[in-house]
C-alpha cells in the first residue's frame, strides 16, 4: 500500500514478479519472444605493451541479423575495456552498471583501478544472479601491475588467461590463437593475430560476421580502432541495371474522379492548459 | 538454425581430478588443469589449487562458479578471523568454515572441495568436503571426475609415514593415471606442496607426465 509520507521505494536490481507469470503463459501456449543474442566472436590478448581486444559487429535476433555494424568491445575504465557475447542487453546493462562503480572507486581512491577489481566486481555480481545475467565477457586492461586478460562466465567464474577467446565464435578465434600467439608480440604483429582471430569467428560462424573492431590498451594510452577492418566488402555493380523511364509501354489510361458526397468540418475547442 | 550453443551457456565447470596426501611435516596437493563448459575446453592451463591463507590451500571440483566463490567467501572470513586471532588460522577451522558454506547451501551448489594445509597444532591435514557438505579428514583424499578411475591404485599404493618426495611422486602417478582414463581431466599437473617453511608449487608439463599401459 503507497503511503503519502513515506512512499515505497523501487527496490533495486532486476524484478522476477512476472516469472511466474510468464512460465503460467508459455504453459498456455504462448510463445516466449527471444532476446537478442550477440552470436558472438570476442577475443583478448596480451602482447609486449599491453593487451589487445577484438570483437565482430553482428547483431543477431534468432536467425536474423538485427544489427550489421554493432559496438561489442565497451568501455570500463580509462585504462579498461570488457567484450561482451551473449544477451546484447545484459551485456550492455552490465558494463554499464560496472563502469559507473568503477569510476566511483577511482575517485574515491584516487588512483588507477586495478584490473582484478572489475574483475570481482563483474564475477560477483554474475554469481549472484546464478547465471540469469546471460553475460560472458572479456576483461582486459592496463594497470600499475601490468597487462591482464580476464575471461568471464556467465555463472560467474573467471579465468586469467594470456589470450582469451568467447562467444559463438570462439572456437574458430582459439584456433587462430593456438596456432599464432606467443608471447612478446609486437603490436603490430598482435592486431594481425587478433584481426585474424576475429576473421576466423567472421567467416567460419553464422553467428559471427560484419566488420572488425580493435581496442590496443598501452600503459597510458587506448587506441580504439572502430571498424579496424572491414571483412565483407560489398560489391561494386558492373553497370546500371535500373530501366529508364518509358520502358514499359502505357497500352490505355482511364481517368476516374473520386465524387465527393459529403462535406463535414467539426470544430475543436482549444485544450486549457493554463493550469 | 539456433546460433546460441549449448556449451555457451553451459556453466563452467572443472571436470577434474584432484588430489592431497599428508605426510609427516606437510601436506602434497595436486590437480590436473582442464576446465570444460560442455564439450568444449574452456581452460587448458586453469589452476585449481586456489590459495585461502598462506598455509591452507584448498583444491576446487565441480561449478567453477560455485567454488571460486566459496573460495573467496573462506579466505575472507579466514583473513577477518586470523586478525582477530593474532595468529595463522588452523586448518581445521578453515575446513569448517567450508563444509558450514557447503552444506547450508547445499541444494544451490555443486562443489567437491579438499582442503588442506599446514597449521602448528596438527601439522600436515586434509579435509574431504564432497558434494553434501559433510567434512571429514583424511591421510590422504582424492576428488572429482577423475578419481572414480584410481581409487583402487590410491588404496594398492598409500602407505603411510612417506616422505615429501615419495608423496609428490604418488601424487603425479595417481593424476596421470586419472587424466588418460577420464575425459573432463587433462593437461598439466599442478603441485602445491604446503610445509611450516612455506609452499612450493610445481608444474608436471604434459609431455613430461608418467607413462603407463597404453594399449
Amino acid at each position: 500500500m503507497a503511503m503519502v509520507l513515506a512512499p515505497e521505494i523501487p527496490e533495486s536490481g532486476f524484478s522476477f514478479e512476472n516469472c511466474k507469470r510468464n512460465a503460467d503463459l508459455t504453459k498456455k501456449g504462448f510463445a516466449v519472444p527471444k532476446a537478442t543474442k550477440t552470436g558472438t566472436t570476442i577475443v583478448g590478448i596480451i602482447y609486449k605493451d599491453g593487451v589487445i581486444l577484438g570483437a565482430d559487429t553482428r547483431a543477431t535476433e534468432d536467425t536474423t541479423v538485427a544489427d550489421k555494424n554493432c559496438m561489442k568491445i565497451h568501455y570500463l575504465a580509462a585504462n579498461m575495456y570488457c567484450c561482451g557475447a551473449g544477451t546484447a542487453a545484459d551485456t550492455e546493462k552490465t558494463n554499464a552498471m560496472i563502469a559507473s562503480q568503477l569510476e566511483l572507486h577511482r575517485l574515491n581512491t584516487n588512483r588507477v583501478v586495478p584490473v582484478v577489481t572489475a574483475n570481482q566486481m563483474l564475477r560477483q555480481y554474475l554469481f549472484r544472479y546464478q547465471g540469469y545475467i546471460g553475460a560472458a565477457l572479456i576483461l582486459g586492461g592496463v594497470d600499475n601491475t601490468g597487462p591482464h586478460i580476464y575471461s568471464i562466465f556467465p555463472h560467474g567464474s573467471t579465468d586469467k588467461l594470456p589470450y582469451a577467446t568467447m562467444g559463438s565464435g570462439s572456437l574458430a578465434a582459439m584456433a587462430v590463437f593456438e596456432s599464432r600467439w606467443k608471447p612478446n608480440l609486437t603490436e603490430e604483429e598482435g592486431k594481425q593475430v587478433v584481426r585474424d582471430a576475429i576473421a576466423a569467428g567472421i567467416f567460419n560462424d553464422l553467428g559471427s560476421g560484419s566488420n572488425v573492431d580493435l581496442c590496443v590498451i598501452r600503459k597510458g594510452s587506448v587506441d580504439y580502432l572502430r571498424t579496424y577492418d572491414e571483412a565483407n566488402k560489398k560489391g561494386v555493380r558492373q553497370a546500371s541495371y535500373r530501366y529508364p523511364k518509358g520502358t514499359t509501354a502505357v497500352l490505355s489510361t482511364k481517368v476516374k474522379n473520386v465524387v465527393v458526397e459529403e462535406v463535414s468540418v467539426r470544430h475543436i475547442e482549444e485544450m486549457d492548459t493554463s493550469s | 538454425m539456433d546460433c546460441s550453443t549449448d556449451w555457451l551457456n553451459a556453466p563452467e565447470s572443472t571436470g577434474t581430478s584432484i588430489m592431497a596426501v599428508e605426510f609427516n611435516g606437510g601436506v602434497v596437493i595436486g590437480a590436473d588443469s582442464r576446465s570444460t563448459t560442455g564439450a568444449y575446453i574452456a581452460n587448458r592451463v586453469s589452476d585449481k589449487l586456489t590459495k585461502v591463507t598462506d598455509q591452507i590451500y584448498c583444491c576446487r571440483s565441480g561449478s567453477a562458479a560455485d567454488t571460486q566463490a566459496i573460495a573467496d567467501v573462506v579466505a575472507y572470513h579466514l583473513n577477518f578471523h586470523a586478525m582477530e586471532l593474532g595468529e595463522p588460522p588452523l586448518v581445521e577451522t578453515g575446513a569448517a568454515v567450508f563444509r558450514e558454506l557447503c552444506y547450508n547451501y547445499r541444494d544451490s551448489l555443486v562443489a567437491g572441495i579438499l582442503v588442506a594445509g599446514w597449521d602448528r597444532k596438527k601439522g600436515g591435514q586434509v579435509y574431504s568436503i564432497p558434494i553434501g557438505g559433510m567434512c571429514v579428514r583424511q591421510a590422504v583424499s582424492i576428488g572429482g571426475s577423475g578419481s572414480s578411475y584410481v581409487y583402487g591404485y590410491v588404496d594398492a599404493n598409500f602407505k603411510p609415514g612417506m616422505d615429501k618426495e615419495e608423496c609428490v611422486s604418488f601424487v603425479i602417478k595417481t593424476l596421470s593415471l586419472a587424466m588418460a582414463r577420464d575425459g573432463s581431466s587433462g593437461g598439466v599437473v599442478r603441485v602445491g606442496i604446503i610445509t611450516p617453511e612455506g609452499v612450493e608449487r610445481r608444474v608436471v608439463l604434459g609431455t613430461e607426465l608418467p607413462k603407463f599401459y597404453e594399449g
